[in-house]
């Protein structure tokens, strides 16, 4: 098979040969609307984020804490499609120069078609997708379009993973594999998990060459803690309340703020 | 092959695991708790004593002449469910998973409810195996289901409405889904119906199939023949496969679940899965759903609490697909009269639930004419819906009797 080379996993290396690591930024796309949620986007781009995790709002988002399950399904009550979501992407990838991936439910995917979906992510200049309910064993369908398109796919890792299951996770995934840092869902917390260094250590292990960990990262400090270990730290909640209480400047701060902890 | 032994993950191109990595763990564990527990005589007795003794199994079938009367003249025979200790079919599943997670050594069990009627079995063994319980429940049913909401707290359980999206069951299962991923260690989900990841859906229809299997000696024991039709309401569709699974492979029985239909299937509000929806993913497996063209859930509507789910159990996606079962839906409308009329003729006042089963089998009797039976599982009692039931026909009989 000819496997592309992963742009997001080239973002992450080079920002692993210059500073600590990467990292990574998530906001909803059509949160609060759709222009800001371009604006909000750039911004990351433009204060040190070197991925950018653009959301799929959903109705069901069981991986999701209060605060981004409140920005999804204000998007979605504002009357957000998925078609949207492929206007947000082409509109930040038209204007930034680093990776932008979608983070979406498997069920929009479904509906929408998976070579479809497939076909127009790489027409939004998109480089791939993170699919958090969605495990390798369910995921024929988007391992043969992801192929087909060269496009990244990013499964997770759990602390309670198994060796063969973080095996078969190293093996599926291109351009990052996610390191679930806790065993919870998606929300900032004072301390990240002790084991998510067990897991990132257990995930090299298993062949891994780019783990970034995500769920609870909210802080510069936490933001260098996790990269002394992982290639990447992945920030969501922390964007999104900063967006929700002070707009695309706000973002643009926490952002900045936040990329601090990548420094050498 | 037998249609009775299908073990999943997969029922045709339904089912599955569609959950979050850090679930699978504990995913497999119960499924290989469960597949030991399956051959296991220890556990069977354990599950036997506690339906002897507890449940109060078996239950009977009471034949019902006055209602069946409006339906054509066909025989029809209750399964009753109703009877059970908690009042419903739902304790048959909760004693079993409650067995299971204090076998995995689980001291936490969290549930979703709409109707209240999972959640009370599952707070009900939760007090029995000295567990600690919390129920996830929309903020809408605590309302309309505020009885047990009531039994629930009197148990020892934790009961959090939800406030999210439809604020019905939907969401409590979103809620427990969550719940369930920060506190796997600790923690079993006691999922309440046939829906869900592998292996729940295979699970909790196999500690459901008991109804079926007293029904089908006892209708034989009654009439001297299998019954023409046997019958329930589905909503994820526990109650369905319990009392449909024993006869799968009886070809001449047929197999009819009623879904809710709410103010009408040509309107928005209703809640009838397999009728209006298609396929996709919800909570963890592929089944049918309602969903709009983006794959975003729709919002369901019934009277029926326990009904009020947008999706429904991958096994009945896959029986109806094969044509081996068949679905219709039954209004909110049609489903209160049916309740009403089996209390002025039997005296048995139903769950609302239940009231879409005798309301589909009142048409189902003209349909299979005098000399059919029709066995219809009688889910659950109506005490929980006395307030709604109250209002219900509070309004209607004031108008009634002015006229
Ligand atoms: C009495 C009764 N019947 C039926 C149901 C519907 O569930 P299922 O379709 O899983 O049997 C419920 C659910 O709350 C119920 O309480």
């Amino acid at each position: 098979m000819n496997i592309p080379s992963s742009t997001v996993a080239e973002a992450i290396a080079s920002a692993n040969r210059d500073r600590a690591g990467a990292l990574i930024g998530y906001l909803p796309a059509g949160y609060p609307d759709i222009d800001t949620s371009i604006e909000a986007a750039v911004a990351l781009a433009e204060n040190g984020i070197d991925v950018i995790e653009l959301g799929l709002p959903y109705s069901d988002p069981v991986m999701d804490g209060p605060v981004i399950q409140e920005a999804t399904q204000t998007a979605l009550a504002a009357g957000f499609r998925l078609r949207n979501g492929f206007e947000v992407m082409a509109a930040i990838t038209a204007r930034v120069s680093i990776p932008v991936v979608f983070m979406s439910y498997w069920n929009p995917i479904v509906q929408y078609g998976v070579e479809r979906f497939a076909d127009d992510i790489v027409a939004a200049g998109g480089a791939g997708l993170i699919t958090p309910d969605l495990i390798p064993d369910e995921a024929a369908s988007w391992i043969a379009a992801s192929d087909r398109a060269g496009l990244d796919r990013i499964f997770l890792a759990a602390p309670s993973s198994t060796p063969e299951r973080l095996a078969q996770a190293v093996e599926t995934s291109r351009g990052f594999v996610y390191a679930v840092s806790t065993m919870g869902i998606t929300g900032a917390r004072l301390d990240v998990d002790s084991a998510a260094k067990s897991l990132v250590a257990r995930l090299r292990a298993s062949g891994a060459t780019s783990t970034c960990v995500g769920l609870g990262i909210s802080s510069a400090d936490q933001v260098r803690e996790v990269l002394a270990y992982a290639d990447g730290a992945i920030v969501g909640s922390a964007l999104v309340k900063a967006l929700t209480t002070g707009g695309v400047s706000a973002v643009a701060e926490t952002a900045a703020a936040l990329s601090a902890g990548t420094r050498l | 092959m037998s249609l009775r032994d299908e073990l999943g993950p997969y029922f045709g191109e339904y089912g599955g695991r569609f959950v979050p990595e850090s679930l699978i763990k504990a995913l497999d564990e119960l499924d290989a708790e469960y597949t030991a527990a399956k051959t296991d005589p220890v556990f069977q007795a354990e599950l036997t004593a506690l339906h002897a003794t507890y449940t109060g199994r078996p239950s009977i079938i009471t034949e019902v002449p006055r209602f069946a009367r409006h339906a054509g003249g066909a025989r029809i025979l209750l399964k009753r469910e109703d009877l059970n200790h908690t009042g419903s079919h739902k304790i048959n599943n909760v004693l079993g998973q409650a067995l299971l997670a204090r076998r995995l050594g689980k001291t936490r069990l969290i549930a979703e409810t709409g109707a209240g009627q999972h959640g009370v079995a599952t707070a009900t063994a939760a007090a029995l195996f000295g567990m600690e319980c919390v129920v996830y429940m929309g903020e809408v049913d605590t309302e309309r289901q505020a009885l047990n909401v009531a039994r629930m707290r009197l148990l020892g359980a934790e009961v959090i409405p939800v406030t999210a999206g439809s604020r019905t069951l939907k969401d409590a299962i979103n809620e427990a889904l969550r719940d369930w991923v920060a506190n796997v260690d600790t923690t079993h989900y006691l999922l309440g119906t046939v829906a869900g990841p592998h292996p729940f859906p295979v699970m909790v229809r196999d500690f459901h199939k008991i109804i079926g299997e007293e029904a089908r000696e006892q209708v034989l024991a009654l009439t001297g023949r299998l019954p023409d039709a046997v019958t329930a309401c589905v909503g994820g569709g526990s109650n369905a496969m319990g009392i449909f699974h024993a006869f799968l492979d009886d070809a001449d029985v047929r197999l009819v679940g009623f879904e809710a239909a709410g103010e009408g299937v040509d309107t928005p509000r209703h809640a009838a899965t397999i009728t209006m929806g298609r396929p996709g993913v919800l909570h963890g497996a592929r089944s049918y759903l309602l969903q709009d063209e983006d794959g975003q859930t729709v919002e369901s509507h019934s009277i029926s609490a326990g009904l009020d789910y947008p999706g429904v159990g991958p096994e009945h996606s896959w029986l109806a697909d094969i044509g081996r079962a068949s679905y219709r839906p039954v209004t909110d409308s049609e489903a209160m009269d049916a309740l009403r009329l089996m209390a002025t003729t039997e005296g048995i006042i139903v769950a609302i639930e239940t009231a879409h089963a005798l309301a589909g089998v009142l048409r189902l009797g003209e349909e299979l004419g005098p000399d059919s039976v029709i066995l219809v599982n009688l889910s659950g009692r109506g005490d929980k819906d006395m307030v709604t039931i109250g209002n219900y026909f509070g309004v209607i009989d004031r108008e009634a009797e002015q006229v």
